[in-house]
């Protein structure tokens, strides 16, 4: 039997901009990265002081996941322990390891440290919506739909979650770009069938 | 101590946090600034870069990152000895 899961929300960030269901939601007019994203954050209305505290991958995920929930998700409908995050990206948390490995040269700077890891990203959204489900961080060459389609549709159809975050978070120097989309075994947002195509076609839709 | 919260503020990125809104004898952990371990480190690289003064006892953190005041004092007292 072929148990189909849907796309209820998407969120794609990159140099142009931020854009949830494949519209237009923020145009980004800085020059730097650290400034494009606490725009964004003041932009939204955010409300979380630790976000000024994380590193760049950091960041860029969790304000794609904040926006990527907001009106979209009802968290109460499930469990903590059965909500998951599964992300992936090419540079892992490399960016943030050169700047580490840069101020070891004076000091080495303990609050770098802790972001020295990928998968700290996953953390960040864990703490903050308080999901409690599978989450696991890999790293490929390059934006890998069809291993994102087969893992995530293994543990929902698996009942080992029941909603899973899942995408693409990458991040080296000034170049990034994110795509995550909430996956649901009911379709509440938009009808879109959680396969390779459909994932690879919102990950397409924006080249910046 | 105005001088201390700037620093303070610039090293744990507290963006929203200006050096008003944090009391002299304001507790820097927990209710207060609400700050976590990690801060705490910061706060030791902070002496070192700032001041030149290592924490020489780990037992003596709690007392000197309490407040800005004992922060203040701290430092009053280590840089009078450094010279």
């Amino acid at each position: 039997m072929i148990i189909e899961n849907y796309i209820t929300s998407s969120c794609l960030i990159d140099k142009q901009g931020i854009y949830k269901n494949e519209m237009l939601l923020y145009e980004n007019k800085e020059i730097s990265l650290s400034d494009f994203f606490l725009a964004a954050y003041r932009n939204f209305e955010l409300n979380y002081p630790k976000f000024h505290k994380m590193d760049n991958l950091c960041k860029l995920g969790w304000l794609a996941t904040e926006i990527l929930l907001k009106d979209s998700f009802y968290k109460n409908e499930y469990e903590s322990k059965d909500i998951g995050v599964v992300l992936s990206n090419a540079s892992a948390s490399l960016d943030t390891d050169i700047k580490y490995f840069e101020s070891t040269k004076e000091i080495a700077s303990p609050a770098l440290f802790v972001y020295t890891l990928p998968n700290i990203v996953i953390g960040e959204i864990c703490i903050r919506h308080h999901f409690k489900g599978e989450n696991a961080f890999f790293i490929f060459e390059e934006y890998n739909s069809g291993f994102i389609e087969q893992y995530v549709n293994n543990l929902l159809n698996n009942n080992i979650l029941q909603a899973c975050i899942c995408g693409w978070v990458e991040l080296l120097d000034n170049e990034f770009k994110t795509v995550i989309f909430l996956i649901e075994k009911k379709a509440t947002g938009q009808n879109i069938l959680f396969t390779k195509e459909n994932i690879n076609k919102i990950y397409l839709s924006k080249n910046g | 101590m105005s001088d201390l919260k700037k620093q303070i503020i610039d090293q744990l990125n507290l963006q929203d946090t200006k050096p008003e809104d944090i009391g002299d004898d304001q507790p820097l952990f927990v209710d207060g600034l609400g700050l976590d371990s990690i801060d705490s480190l910061e706060l030791i690289v902070l002496l070192q870069q700032q001041y030149k003064i290592k924490l020489s006892n780990a037992v003596e953190g709690p007392q000197v990152f309490r407040t800005v005041r004992t922060m203040a004092e701290y430092i009053t007292a280590h840089q009078v000895k450094n010279i």
